[in-house]
């Protein structure tokens, strides 16, 4: 077995907002029937975390649950349990028409922390980031500069961005230009 | 820049988070079809002045197809819905008509 890396070794860069690669995380897509009573038990179990409701994450004691499209969330919990959370959501949801697949290393996740975070990501993003529009709980796929990207607000007024593994790189460069010091925006 | 809100999550999502995808409401015609068929599904497209309607794709977001009816000439936009369906509901098509009452597409008015 080998050793998993994530994509940037957990690469960090301080300029008026402080943008992290939080290194590895567990991640399953999860396609099926949202309205379903045996789908929610099993993302439930599998998380702690209640069915979030549109373009809302939620969380649980084991983990994060995304609302990605009317019919797809992502399920964020640690990453040496995705295998077997994949396991159960198949056991739990056989005979249901829903696929669960461990896609942890496939993406990559940032943390962006720190005054102007929400300038920083206006800057890349076509999303209203005022406090009132996005607030803690909400989620959004949108696109961060020319790559698609999915990003919410935690409590502290954090964020957290998932992006594919293969534009890492491209997108930790695209967020460190825009928090550079003297960028600031001191807009939103 | 046009903003569409998509019917699947609810965004009101620029161009830049979208994808163009075309002539809405396209009857497909396969291997099987004439000639004269295929050539049409093909290649024969409205190019109108005016009410238009075209599918899009959440691309940036959600990733769902969905329907637009809008202005080619004002960019009005009269309203998105839902890919599963053969034609505008009929909420869109009365927003057209109460402001171009004569207005017609394809097989619709
Ligand atoms: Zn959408």
């Amino acid at each position: 077995m080998s050793k998993a890396v994530s994509a940037l070794n957990g690469a960090s860069y301080d300029g008026f907002v402080r943008v992290s690669e939080t290194g590895l995380r567990g991640m399953i897509t999860l396609r099926g029937d949202l309205g379903s009573k045996k789908l929610a038990a099993a993302v439930k179990a599998a998380t702690g975390a209640a069915m979030p409701k549109q373009r809302k994450i939620t969380k649980g004691a084991k983990g994060l649950v995304a609302w990605m499209s009317p019919d797809e969330l992502l399920l964020v919990v640690a990453y040496a349990d995705a295998g077997e959370v994949v396991a159960a959501l198949d056991a739990a949801l056989s005979g249901e028409h829903a696929l669960a697949v461990n896609v942890s290393d496939a993406r990559a996740v940032f943390r962006l922390e720190g005054a102007g975070v929400r300038d920083v990501l206006a800057k890349t993003c076509p999303v209203d980031l005022a406090k009132d529009a996005f607030g803690a709980g909400d989620l959004r796929r949108t696109r961060l500069a020319q790559v698609p990207a999915a990003f919410w607000a935690n409590e502290d007024d954090s964020f957290e961005l998932v992006c594919f593994r293969s534009v890492a790189q491209y997108a930790f460069d695209v967020l460190k230009v825009s928090a550079q010091p003297s960028g600031e925006v001191n807009f939103l | 820049m046009l903003t569409l809100q998509c019917p699947y999550c609810g965004v009101w999502a620029e161009e830049t988070e979208l994808h163009a995808e075309g002539e809405a409401h396209l009857k497909r015609f396969g291997p099987d079809s004439s000639d004269e068929e295929f050539e049409t599904y093909m290649f024969m497209r409205e190019n109108p002045k005016g009410v238009h309607f075209e599918r899009w794709r959440h691309s940036n977001g959600c990733g769902k197809f969905f329907h637009a009816a809008r202005s080619t000439t004002t960019l009005e936009v009269f309203g998105t819905y839902s890919a599963q369906t053969y034609e505008p509901p009929q909420e869109i098509k009365d927003k057209i008509s109460a402001k171009y009452p004569n207005w017609s597409w394809r097989d619709f008015s």
